[in-house]
């Protein structure tokens, strides 16, 4: 092995995703978002809230999935960003009466600068460092959270209760005339599949500009990407930082969809679940992202169903299967049955 | 004056307990150039096993024997079967293999053992050391126990000729393999040894956090701050850099006001991220160079 092919192989952290490889096409988004339209319509509000619950958690994998599969950096610290946006949501609402919507932005913008300063210590770690610090984070947080100092504000380990907003008086009375009512649970719903789909959008192109091309680029190579002039420093914490934002907003949707914030909430059993979200839906396939949500959130009441004690292990054999059989997750998938049909079609 | 002293004193005992813990880590980080995220519940684990054969009413020693020879096997079953096949996988794939193994461990000594708090007998006793009030024969033989496993290894590492390969294998794989090392094995026995020695620091730790399935977590931070700040690819480093932050815990959980119990994780982040930052390799590790 020549010199130049060592440093290549030790360089890389993250699989390199083409950038076309990333997203799904215009007809199938399509389509997943009609289904995503329509489903709520047909079922109970248990199920909506869950449906919900699959969006946020959607979004929280797609922000790591944004650090790690675009820029090639780790984090297992996503449960502190996440808590951060959640906490601020809950304290705005409760605290200050800010509408729910509004708290949304503000949970970002201070996550992305929680996530920007924090980045900048992680600038000077790769691999399994940034794994590690982040590690620490995720541990930390709870801690933080149940501080004397912040208990005024933050309900100390009791948390807060935060309110469920209502559907504005415009869409109800709108409802009405159609003789429909509309729960709580599916305006949440509809309002969380918004910004979901804002931010999906808004995270596609962000991967489609210079930005987003200069974080794959320190991805693939970073030697190579800072000698062509990116300006590695900046896009790695800008990386971080932007994901650490949508966590951030997620975190807030999160509190307002459960109603409840409290530090052992996000442990760092958040963190790795939103961890193997990414890697079961594919890393660096942001559409991915929907699929590993939805395997941190019904797998383990699966392996549950399966068996009670050993519900953790059925979690961590399902991972290993991921990992040996479609290392690639989802996207793997993805491909392989895009090509079956390929291959049907052409008989 | 005494209450400093007094302290330190504290601090190196409780240290010993993270230096065995780092100990395991630097060990596999030697081996396989990761961290790897299921060391503590491996040792805890293998704690667990020794408890066992404890209750079957194995003496403590045949116990502590069998218990070492258990975890080396299964250290290396672990690389052969699960591990092996990812070893050219990229980094992000190693990670969630050891969550995986993590949550599986966890999970079965749970089942197995519940997750009950249960008393962990100690070789030593519990009286206190030499008259001193701070610091009990226990956790003496534990910081002995320590100091003679560095000594172990550093004999290993320097004077035989396995211990001559491992270090080859894992700094210049390609050139080992060309001298007729089996870096592959090379690898696997890495993970045994890591094993075995997280296994001692589980039986050493566990009369003082008590034996349960979590126990570990908090160790495990602390151990990984301990590593990281005496270099993680330096097992003397790993030792003193246990001592260091156990008597800098105490330091400042007496000194600066409002620094209780729960704030122990976070001072253990604050350490990891300063020493990343202000020195990544840590106090007694070689500084990485990378080639162009």
């Amino acid at each position: 092995m020549s010199a130049a092919e060592e440093i290549v192989a030790e360089g890389q952290a993250v699989e390199a995703v083409p950038k076309r490889a990333m997203t799904l096409g215009t007809g199938t988004s399509l389509v997943l978002l009609a289904v995503l339209l329509l489903v709520p319509l047909l079922v109970k509000n248990f199920i909506i809230f869950q449906m919900t619950m699959l969006l946020i958690y959607g979004i929280a994998v797609l922000a790591l999935n944004i650090l790690t599969g675009g820029s090639g950096q780790f984090s297992l610290g996503q449960s502190a960003f996440y808590a951060i946006g959640a906490y601020t949501s809950a304290i705005l609402m409760e605290h200050f009466d800010v509408n729910y919507a509004l708290t949304l932005p503000i949970a970002g913008i201070l996550c992305f600068a929680v996530g920007f300063l924090f980045g900048q210590p992680a600038l000077r770690l790769s691999g399994v460092y940034l794994a590690l610090a982040t590690f620490a984070l995720a541990t930390a947080m709870p801690q933080l959270l149940k501080l004397g100092f912040f208990e005024k504000w933050t309900g100390g380990v009791q948390g807060l209760v935060v309110t469920k907003p209502e559907a504005p008086e415009a869409v109800q009375s709108m409802l009405t005339w159609f003789q429909l009512k509309m729960s709580q649970d599916m305006w949440l719903y509809y309002f969380t599949l918004v910004v979901t789909v804002a931010i999906y959008i808004s995270s596609v192109n962000l991967l489609r500009s210079r930005s987003g091309r200069a974080f794959m680029a320190i991805r693939d190579n970073e030697i190579a990407a800072s000698a062509m002039g990116v300006d590695v420093a900046l896009y790695k914490t800008l990386a971080f930082g932007v994901s650490a934002g949508i966590t951030g907003v997620a975190g807030g949707l999160g509190a307002i969809a459960v109603q409840f914030v409290a530090p052992d909430s996000y442990t760092i059993t958040l963190a790795i679940a939103l961890f193997l979200g990414m890697v079961v839906g594919g890393v660096g396939w942001l559409p991915g992202s929907i699929v590993g949500s939805a395997f941190i959130i019904f797998v383990p009441n699966l392996a549950e169903s399966i068996s009670k004690g050993l519900s953790g292990a059925v979690f961590g054999v399902l991972l290993f299967l991921v990992i040996f059989l479609v290392p690639h997750g989802a996207r793997q998938v993805a491909m392989v049955s895009q090509q079956l049909i390929a291959k049907l079609k052409q008989r | 004056m005494e209450l400093f002293t007094n302290q330190i004193l504290a601090g190196i005992s409780t240290g010993a307990i993270y230096a065995c813990m780092a100990l395991a880590l630097v060990m596999i980080y030697q081996a396989i150039d990761h961290l790897n995220f299921a060391q503590g519940e491996m040792a805890m684990f293998s704690t667990f096993i020794s408890w066992q054969l404890m209750q079957w009413g194995v003496p403590y020693w045949v116990a502590f024997v069998i218990t070492l020879a258990f975890s080396f096997i299964a250290g290396i079953a672990i690389e052969r079967i699960l591990f092996k096949p990812l070893a050219k996988a990229p980094i992000l794939t190693n990670v969630a293999g050891f969550i995986a193994l993590y949550s599986i461990i966890n999970s079965c000594a749970g089942l197995i053992w519940d997750f009950t708090i249960k008393q962990y007998p100690t070789p030593f006793g519990s009286s206190p050391f030499l008259g001193s009030q701070l610091i009990s024969t226990h956790q003496a033989g534990m910081i002995g126990i320590t100091l003679l496993m560095l000594l172990g290894l550093f004999y290993f590492f320097r004077y035989t000729r396995i211990g001559l390969a491992m270090r080859a294998a894992a700094s210049v794989p390609e050139s080992a393999r060309l001298v007729g090392i089996n870096t592959s094995w090379m690898i696997a026995l890495g993970w045994g040894m890591a094993a075995a020695i997280g296994s001692v620091a589980g039986m050493m730790i566990a009369p003082v956090v008590f034996l349960e399935p979590n126990m570990m977590l908090g160790v495990l931070i602390y151990g990984f701050a301990a590593a990281v700040l005496g270099g993680l690819t330096s097992p003397f480093g790993a030792v003193i850099g246990g001592f260091l932050v156990g008597t800098f815990e105490n330091l400042v959980g007496t000194y600066i006001p409002g620094v209780g119990n729960e704030l122990k994780l976070p001072i253990a982040l604050a350490l990891i991220i300063t020493v990343l930052v202000v020195k990544p390799a840590g106090l007694f590790g070689r500084p990485i160079v990378k080639r162009v």
